[in-house]
């Protein structure tokens, strides 16, 4: 199993991504410019703050070259991760359905959050059932949908993740932590599962994520 | 009149005359701009050259000592590189961009020489925020921006401090410093080499902002006419430093550069006239040739600059077209602007014409050292607080008040708006343990890992400038023990008034002599820093207030301290020096009394505490305590609360509720510890066995029993109600 991990200019988790990564398989980093995703099985979009993100998050680096390939691979049924801006860049290329808007406080908030597998259907989540303690750091993280889009992506089991009671800090609709597309190969959360790798840097829920994808 | 302009860049008269006598003419207008700001307290050290010469600065692991844009120590091959520095005075007009840009400063301090960043952390002083709006806003923007930097680079923010004193109102005080890894082979010096190499600015254009920065903010004292110098603080750009950083190491990692140097206070001036005064060589600028945000600067203005992001660095002409490439690639604009001569002279053109021409080391080394004139004040000068406790309270209402007091409230409200885990390295976050832990394998081997703490308690320096400041440097210390740590080497960065005032050069000269001696006693080296003077308005002069970074190496990350009580059952014991005398001289305690920062602090037996670190350092690393806590501020009292707090567990503990300095009383010198009661007996003597952790409530003796729920809820709110 070869991961690839997006590099844009701005990325911040990227090297977290590939390092979790390599816990499970092979992994190599993909260049923003390059449209080319170097034959790797899944693609995943790194976190951090993609050309600075000072216009809405994720709305260049959807542009970037490297994009046109991943949304092939996705629409190909392809195995796409993204995480926090990753997720937003997802949503901005029209591969995952909804928006992130800024926390309900305003502010960057870093906070160990559980989620919920509400749907494990996903090769990303695929036998993941327990509860996932799993770091959360973000100031635009709040999911939205309109009602109607909610009550359907709820009907198609896409709302795969949720904050439990209380860990919903950034006021997302119905507590959504994640979703996937209709075929399940895309997941986006804002979550970071690349930082819960390892017990000794406070939890090893996330790597789940990367042996459900490995296996 | 240009004779009256130096006055205004803040020369001295008798200054102005010895750049006269040091040029042979009379300086033109490029010449007095970068000769002011050279010479300014900011890059010159006027006032503190001479002392900080009497610190330590070499001996056991270091490998880069003061002199280099950061030092740095060894640990196996790598070398971890740090720098603490400030940003008071432009924090102080805009404290958002102010913070940001000092923690970008910071940043590239690290990167110049060559070092990835992996952790900052900050140290920050505001006015009394009940009282205060202003304080609270300088603290609301300050970490925003602190944040906005940090978290957007990816560097995980993983300690601070903060303190709220009245002292600091006018002057708030935001110290950033920042630690970063390298091979130590591949660390690269700033000094220029190589006459006719080529001398390329990379990195944001250079604009307006900033300009006179290093002088007129650094270097004077703040008065009614701030608005006035907004223009002075400089703007942060997180993506354009995170291109600039990638960009960097990715240069150095090709073998590329012959010297690199980062672009901070006086800008252009300062990094250009440094690298050739390190290299015993001259430079040669062309300022038509850096890149422009706004038109027609002029080229007093593009030499002064303090625009941020931007690096300089040294090259063979051979190479350029190889490093233009790697820029364009991340995006980096990149310019050569000079080349390196032999002349031993800084040469500015404007395309064709001369406009400054400078020996090297009247710009460096020839700055104007001033001797101090200290005398201890006849009278303290720092007032009395209100009083904010009745008199007469009992143990626990003292206890919660304290807890919930700014100073002694959970950080949590500031630290939750940094990323601290970014980096994949973080063993212990804010709030787990008394210092961070970072390991250096990010795979999960575990093995050989850093500790990073910053600690410095103005309000004790206030008191007694020489004890206060041994106990900057030993609670930094004690908290690397709490981990396991041993301190490899130490950071400061001296924050005071003015220095011209004889009760501040006092301050300053104990306060120095403080470090010195602690520094010598725990044989760790001082690896650089900073100073930041002037630090005074209408209302006086802030608190003397010596802030100590320190680095320390633990064997294996796994190991590493919590400060929690984390198993109902275990024995809490008290870990003492026998020196060990706290007293409630200004003590977090005294401060609530309404009692000014003055009486007798307890000396430090500065033989006995580095052992004592050591015998706690070793339990922890052996595994004996499951959970290390150091007495500091609020006295045994609050660490005993703070201990179960961080564990969610309750003790009951048998304490003479009639000796409040026992409870409440602050002095270097002990541990609060847990662990099974046998792993204890080892301590023998040094072990005093208080009680035991367990229930759901913190028992302090005979009547005085409060929920854990209660003090947990006290100390949530204590700071977070006031943001």
């Amino acid at each position: 199993m070869k991961f690839g991990v997006v590099r844009f200019p701005g990325s911040c988790d990227d090297v977290d991504a590939l390092l979790a990564a390599r816990r499970v398989g092979e992994a190599e980093l993909l260049w923003h410019a390059d449209a080319d995703l170097r034959g790797v099985d899944a693609v995943i979009v790194p976190g951090g703050f993609s050309y600075g993100d000072y216009l809405r998050c994720g709305a260049i680096a959807r542009f970037a070259p490297v994009m046109v390939e991943v949304e092939r691979f996705a629409r190909h049924g392809g195995l796409v991760l993204g995480i926090c801006n990753g997720f937003q860049v997802l949503c901005e290329a029209g591969l995952l359905p909804g928006a992130l808007l800024p926390n309900v406080s305003l502010r960057f908030v870093c906070r160990q959050v559980t989620l919920e597998v509400v749907e494990g259907s996903s090769p990303w989540l695929r036998g993941i059932r327990d509860p996932l303690s799993i770091p959360c750091k973000h100031t635009t993280g709040r999911y939205w949908a309109p009602d109607p889009v909610l009550d359907e992506l709820e009907a198609n089991g896409q709302l795969a993740l949720r904050y439990l009671p209380g860990h919903n800090f950034n006021g997302s609709a119905r507590d959504i932590a994640g979703v996937t597309n209709a075929a399940g190969n895309v997941l986006g959360l804002m979550p970071h599962p690349e930082h819960a790798v390892d017990l000794l840097t406070g939890s090893a829920d996330g790597l789940r994520l990367f042996q459900a994808a490995a296996a | 009149m240009i004779a009256d302009r130096h006055r205004e860049l803040g020369l001295t008269d008798a200054e102005y005359d010895e750049i006269v006598e040091q040029l042979g003419r009379t300086p033109n207008q490029v010449e007095l701009a970068m000769f002011s700001l050279m010479w300014s307290e900011h890059c010159g050290y006027k006032h503190s050259k001479r002392l900080l010469k009497t610190l330590p600065v070499e001996g056991g692991r270091l490998v880069l000592g003061p002199g280099e844009n950061a030092g740095a120590v060894a640990v196996g091959d790598l070398a971890v590189a740090f720098k603490v520095e400030s940003h008071n005075h432009p924090s102080a007009v805009e404290p958002f961009q102010g913070a940001a840009t000092g923690v970008g400063g910071i940043l590239r301090d690290v990167f110049a020489i060559g070092a990835r960043p992996i952790a900052i952390l900050d140290s920050l002083r505001f006015g009394e925020p009940e009282r205060s709006p202003r304080s609270r806003y300088l603290l609301e923007h300050a970490v925003a921006g602190i944040g906005h930097y940090g978290n957007s680079i990816g560097v995980a923010t993983v300690g601070g401090e903060i303190y709220f004193e009245s002292a600091y109102e006018q002057n708030c005080l935001i110290n950033a410093m920042c630690v970063g890894l390298i091979e130590r082979e591949r660390l690269i010096r700033s000094a220029a080499a190589g006459v006719g190499n080529v001398v390329v600015l990379f990195g944001a254009r250079t604009g307006r902002d900033g300009i006179g920065g290093a002088s007129v903010l650094a270097s004077a004292e703040l008065d009614e006419g701030d608005a006035a110098k907004r223009p002075s603080v400089q703007i942060g750009d997180p993506f354009e430093e995170k291109k600039l950083l990638e960009c960097s190491l990715e240069l150095l990692d090709r073998g590329l550069l012959v010297a690199l140097q980062d672009l901070g206070a006086a800008g252009l001036t300062s990094a250009s006239s440094e690298m050739a005064a390190k290299g015993g060589l001259g430079i040669d600028l062309d300022v038509r040739r850096v890149p422009l945000r706004e038109a027609d600067m002029e080229p007093f203005e593009i030499m002064v600059s303090e625009s941020q992001e931007r690096m300089l660095c040294v090259l063979e002409p051979a190479r350029v077209d190889e490093v233009l490439a790697v820029c364009g690639r991340w995006q980096v604009n990149a310019t050569a602007i000079g080349e390196v001569t032999g002349s031993g002279r800084l040469r500015v053109f404007d395309g064709e014409a001369l406009v400054g021409d400078m020996p090297v080391g009247a710009l460096v080394d020839e700055c104007p050292v001033y001797e101090l004139e200290p005398l201890e004040p006849a009278r303290p000068i720092y007032p009395a607080p209100p009083r904010t406790v009745p008199a007469h309270s009992d143990p626990a209402t003292l206890l919660t008040a304290l807890l919930g007091s700014a100073n002694l409230a959970s950080r949590r409200p500031v630290f939750e708006q940094y990323d601290c885990v970014v980096g994949s390295r973080t063993v212990r976050r804010p709030e787990q343990a008394d210092a961070a832990v970072l390991v250096l394998d990010q795979t999960g081997a575990g093995g050989v890992s850093i500790a990073v703490s910053i600690d410095g308690n103005g309000r004790r320096v206030a008191a007694d400038p020489y004890r206060g400041a041994v106990e900057a440097v030993l609670e930094c210390a004690a908290n690397l023990a709490c981990v396991g740590a041993e301190p490899l080497g130490l950071t400061n960065c001296l924050n005071f008034g003015n220095p011209e005032k004889p009760h501040i050069a006092w301050q300053l000269t104990r306060a120095v002599a403080g470090l010195g001696d602690a520094c010598r006693a725990l044989g760790v080296p001082v690896v650089g820093g900073n100073v930041s003077l002037y630090n005074e308005g209408g209302d006086g002069p802030i608190f003397p207030t010596p802030v100590v970074g320190m680095v320390g190496e633990l064997p294996d990350a796994r190991r590493s301290g919590r400060l929690g009580f984390s198993v109902a059952g275990d024995a809490v014991a008290l870990i003492a020096a026998a020196s060990w005398s706290p007293s409630p001289a200004a003590s977090e305690l005294a401060k609530l009394r309404g009692e000014a920062p003055q009486g007798d602090l307890p000396a430090a037996d500065l033989h006995e505490l580095p052992a004592l670190h050591a015998v706690i350092r070793q339990a922890v690393r052996g595994g004996a305590l499951r959970s290390a806590h150091d007495v500091a501020e609020g006295g045994l009292a609050v660490a005993l609360a703070e201990c179960c707090i961080a564990g969610g567990l309750g003790a009951v503990v048998e304490l003479d509720l009639a000796d409040e300095a026992l409870l409440f009383g602050e002095g270097p010198g002990a541990f609060v510890v847990s662990g099974p009661a046998e792993a204890l007996r080892a301590f023998g003597a040094h072990a005093r066995v208080l009680g035991e952790v367990g229930g759901d409530a913190l028992v302090l003796g005979a009547g005085v029993s409060i929920p854990v729920a209660d003090l947990a809820r006290v100390h949530a709110d204590g700071l977070a109600r006031l943001m």
